[in-house]
């Protein structure tokens, strides 16, 4: 193999798996080191800066963080990354005066943003401080899109989404509240220098074949719509008996809002498995905590209307088969369909894009399920003033998601609006510190503990399911939050080799606890992986090569299950190995006057 | 600064016959200096009981004084341990030995440890073929009183001090050759693919087995101009042959033209194999080892590997015809005569 290259930043980038997996590559090591310290707003601070919701999705987000985290791979279970930015934002200072200067003179660009959601909110958030005008339009009458309208109080309180969606709306952002955009036209002709469509995927998917539909309809929701009416307070109550259609996550939440207003007997019936259902694992089983039961491989048949009113709903059974190609398909097991009783249905089974009020011939083109024809990278749709992000962009997702598109979209609309190319983009902010303080001495905790995944503790059911605004978790206090923040490996700070200082005295390989290094003779990738001390079958994880050392081997390290412990550098006599710690941001649009705290 | 090593180890690593991890054959993190040849033969000892499945509780552990000696702790933390006094590791191995000899007993010593203060003991538990391993960690200097030269120091060679040594040096092969030990070798921290083997065939063998390990002093002897640094050794090293140790019950998958290898097997069943052999040398004629030795020396090599080898052996216990139970197991009424045998013997002197 050849030499690694870390000069790339990507290299070492991929060693800090969690942020390399967030989409918005938040410096999750750093922030959690900061809350083991006690400095909560600087941890919050520093997750504003790539994620812009930190109280929010301290709450909500889906953490695919979390299954990338190397702990999982070491113990069974990651570190609570997500709980733990909930930790920051809920013990933080005052965080308003660190965030950028608005600037009273503007640049004279005006930009609108369609749709109000995390997506828009991001590159209002990114390009204000630049000085450009900033109009927001959207439907309802307050910021935040679905994280308001969809995400239940129980999961996500007001007071959290009101704060962080402020500190945006606060940067002088032109609000058009109550205003649905239903022509894209009438935008373009007032003279925006660009526009950002951040209008999500707001329509929920129905069962309109099924029999017994139409008969029903008074008693069957649409789960999106259903929501959105519970949190504005349209819908107040729901029947006792409800049957939620569809295993994802709007379905966890509306069996779970159900729970709350109304209902004592709640299924969820899905078509698939119980492993391949689309919620997380931890909605599942908080909603199955509650009460919930979930039956899965039954397809709804037909809604059961009786004298105009809805009754139920027939379920057939199914097992899933799968072909070699792993293309699934349901097939009937013959056992005889089971009728489930149901005053209300809710049907959760999906969202689509929809953009009626984007007029087709204005030279923004739309390909497959009604998707606009984008860029991947800078966002910018067939019409060069155009961008897009968010659930709108490349279909649903999440909200981490939409903030990291809209952060590539305001560097896009920015570089646009000042003539530039949009391809042209600056590459990523990286530092690598050395952290030595002594002979063995880091400025870091090198110490790996021990502990287990602590558990979030929950309020009380006896109060929660009562009260649908009540927030079921209560976070972790500092105590825990300390505790599970000791639990991080600090995979952010760097093993770096200095092939011309090794003697090869074999001490970083001896000491190594997960046996990461091996010295030996070089190959090619496959053969090496099968002859180290431990065989590197994580194909996803890098080996870090060395230089050919004096007796002509090479250093090998798996960067697999390293512990970051620093034992390897602190066993080395020549400080060939060296733990620096390694910074990457993500260039925003707003990067440099930003007042980052350290 | 760790004192504590992690618990965590490489989930993808298996257990061995007896139910280990490699892991737990280790001990609690090194005090030596960064890089000592030292900790390499510690790791080198935690995979060889590893891969012959040693039960942690069988084996007893003993040292000396010095930065070698004090490696026990860093090593087996499950077995047995005694750090004896400076120079003393073999008598307190005899005792233990012959009230238990049950036990597989590895000696650490260093070579201040074992050619200048325990000199004496050093000769006399070869010429009483006790049965244990016996690694002395060399380094040519007392690296735990700050590096002053020792008798295994090379004539000439210069160590942080910046003296050259002016005395002749002892070689303790040679010396352990001239005493008929059963069992000689020497070889080098930095090279455990020939370090391991060694071990396992030394914790094989049924007797008296040394291996000399030279182990770079990283601190006070690993200058360009010592005999006993890094670069030195790698520079000037030579093996008399590649070594294969094979347990019982294990298939040989490898296979050497012949007449460049040897097969020897051992009185447990296991073999070893021994490939791309020096010329005119034989492992089970001692004079081979001595003159190969000895046209090493002239040529300023440093010869390692096994060098010699006797597989009919016989231990201390044996000499002194013990009896097959361990003597720490015998009790008062399989030591003390009855009346009736003392009366027959008080007989016989009639
Ligand atoms: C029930 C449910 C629960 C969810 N839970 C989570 C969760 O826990 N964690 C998570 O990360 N994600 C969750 N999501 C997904 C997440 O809400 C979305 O991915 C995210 O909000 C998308 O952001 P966006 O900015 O692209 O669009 P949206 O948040 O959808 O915002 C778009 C806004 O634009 C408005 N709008 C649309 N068209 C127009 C128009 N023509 N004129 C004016 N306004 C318009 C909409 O009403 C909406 O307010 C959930 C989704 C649902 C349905
Ligand atoms: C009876 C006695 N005399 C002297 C000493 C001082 N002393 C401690 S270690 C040592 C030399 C150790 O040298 P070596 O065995 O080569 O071990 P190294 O530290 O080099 O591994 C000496 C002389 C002692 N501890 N006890
Ligand atoms: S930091 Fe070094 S010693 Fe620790 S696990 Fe990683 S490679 Fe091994
Ligand atoms: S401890 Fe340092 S000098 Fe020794 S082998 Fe490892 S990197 Fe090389
Ligand atoms: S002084 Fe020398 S022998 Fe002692 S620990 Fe340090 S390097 Fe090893
Ligand atoms: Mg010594």
């Amino acid at each position: 193999m050849k030499p690694t290259d870390i000069k790339n930043p990507e290299y070492f980038h991929k060693v800090v798996d969690c942020q390399y997996a967030c989409p918005a590559h938040t410096p999750v090591p750093e922030y959690i080191r900061l809350i083991a310290a006690e400095k909560y707003t600087e941890a919050y601070m520093i997750n504003w800066d790539s994620n812009v919701f930190p109280g929010i999705l301290g709450r909500t987000c889906d953490r695919p963080c979390e299954p990338a985290c190397r702990r999982g791979r070491v113990e069974e279970e990651p570190v609570a990354i997500c709980r733990l930015k909930r930790v920051a934002a809920d013990n933080k200072g005052e965080v308003k005066s660190l965030m950028p200067q608005i600037p009273e003179e503007k640049n004279g660009k005006k930009i609108a943003l369609i749709g109000g959601g995390p997506a828009s909110l991001t590159v209002a958030r990114d390009l204000a401080p630049l000085g450009y005008e900033i109009h927001l339009y959207d439907e309802w009458n307050k910021g935040g899109g679905m994280m308001r309208t969809q995400i239940p109080a129980f999961r996500l309180p007001e007071e959290v989404l009101d704060e962080e969606v402020n500190y945006i709306l606060d940067m002088g952002i032109h609000t058009h509240f109550n205003t649905y955009v239903n022509s894209m036209k009438s935008i373009l002709d007032k003279g925006y220098d660009a526009v950002f469509v951040g209008t999500g995927a707001p329509k929920g998917r129905d069962l309109s074949r099924l029999p017994g539909r139409k008969e029903g309809d008074a008693n069957i929701h649409i789960g999106i719509e259903w929501l959105a009416g519970v949190a504005f307070e349209h819908i107040e109550n729901v029947g006792k008996k409800v049957i939620v259609l569809g295993g994802g996550n709007t379905a966890m939440d509306c069996c779970r809002t159900s729970l709350r207003i109304g209902a004592d007997d709640v299924h969820v019936v899905v078509r698939s498995e119980y492993e391949k259902m689309k919620a997380s694992p931890w909605e599942k089983e908080d909603a199955e905590a509650e009460g919930v039961i979930i039956m899965n491989n039954m397809p709804p048949k037909e809604f059961v209307v009786k004298d105009g009113k809805l009754v139920g709903v027939l379920f057939g059974h199914v097992n899933p088969v799968y072909d070699e190609n792993g293309k699934r398909t349901l097939v009937p097991t013959g056992e005889p369909d089971t009728f489930i009783e149901a005053t209300d249905v809710i049907i959760a089974i999906g969202q689509d894009n929809h953009c009626p009020w984007i007029e087709r011939d204005l030279g923004i083109e739309f390909g497959k399920w009604d998707l606009p024809i984008l860029n991947e990278v800078t966002f910018q749709s067939t019409l060069p003033k155009v961008f897009f992000g968010g659930d709108s962009a490349l279909g649903p997702e999440n909200v981490i998601t939409a903030v990291a598109q809209a952060h590539q979209a305001a560097v896009s609309i920015d570089l646009f609006c000042q003539g530039k190319d949009v391809n042209e983009r600056l590459d990523p902010m990286v530092n690598l510190v050395s952290q030595k303080m002594g002979i063995h001495e880091w400025m870091y905790d090198s110490a790996v503990a021990d502990d287990e995944r602590y558990k979030v503790p929950h309020a009380d059911q006896k109060f929660s399911l009562k009260d649908r605004r009540m927030e079921v978790e209560l976070g972790f206090d500092e105590k825990l939050g300390f505790k599970e923040a000791q639990r991080c490996l600090n995979c952010d700070i760097q093993t770096v080799f200095t092939t011309d200082r090794c003697i090869e005295c074999d001490a970083c390989m001896d000491i190594c606890p997960t046996s990461c290094i091996t010295f030996t003779s070089n190959g090619e990738e496959e053969d090496l992986r099968s002859r180290l001390l431990a065989p590197a079958t994580n194909l996803t994880q890098d080996l870090y090569v060395s230089d050919i050392l004096p007796t002509k081997r090479v250093m090998i390290k798996d960067e697999d299950v390293c512990l970051h412990c620093g034992l390897c550098a602190e066993r080395c006599p020549t400080a060939a190995w060296d733990m620096q710690k390694f910074l990457y941001n993500v260039t925003k649009a707003h990067t440099g006057c930003i007042s980052t705290v350290k | 600064m760790s004192f504590i090593k992690p618990t965590f180890g490489h989930p993808a690593l298996p257990k061995n016959k007896v139910g280990y991890r490699k892991k737990d054959y280790e001990g609690v993190i090194s005090t030596l200096c960064a890089g000592c040849g030292h900790d390499s033969i510690s790791a080198a000892i935690v995979q060889t009981c590893y891969d012959l499945s040693i039960e942690p509780h069988r084996l007893a552990k003993l040292s000396g004084i010095g930065c070698s000696s004090k490696t026990p702790t860093y090593f087996l933390s499950n077995s047995h341990g005694f750090n004896s006094v400076h120079g003393r590791m073999p008598s307190v191995t005899t005792g233990a030995n012959l009230a238990n000899k049950d036990l597989i007993y590895m000696g650490v010593s260093g070579d201040g440890d074992s050619a200048s203060i325990g000199m004496g003991q050093f000769v006399h538990v070869i010429r009483r073929n006790l049965n244990m391993v016996y690694i002395v960690m060399n380094n040519g200097c007392y690296g735990l009183t700050k590096g002053q030269d020792s008798a295994t120091a090379d004539f000439g060679s210069i160590s942080k001090t910046g003296v050259p040594t002016s005395f002749q040096a002892i070689d303790l092969v040679g010396l352990a050759l001239e005493l008929k030990a059963s069992f000689v070798a020497r070889s080098f921290s930095g090279d455990k693919q020939q370090l391991v083997p060694l071990i396992k065939l030394a914790m094989t063998h049924p007797g008296f087995a040394l291996i000399d390990v030279i182990s770079p002093c990283v601190t006070f002897n690993n200058g360009a101009k010592s005999t006993k640094s890094y670069s030195f050794v790698r520079d000037h090293i030579e093996a008399t042959s590649a070594l294969d140790f094979v347990p019982k019950e294990e298939e040989i998958t490898v296979n050497y033209q012949e007449g460049q290898s040897l097969e020897v097997e051992l009185h447990d069943g296991s073999i070893v194999r021994l490939n791309k052999l020096a010329k005119d040398w034989n492992p089970r004629d001692r004079q081979s080892a001595l003159n190969r030795l000895q046209k090493a020396k002239n040529e300023g090599e440093i010869l390692t590997g096994l060098l010699y080898m006797d597989t009919e052996t016989k231990d201390l216990h044996r000499l002194l015809n013990t009896v097959d139970t361990p003597l720490n197991q015998l009790r008062e009424a399989d030591l003390t005569p009855s009346i009736e045998a003392l009366e027959r013997i008080n007989q016989s002197f009639r």
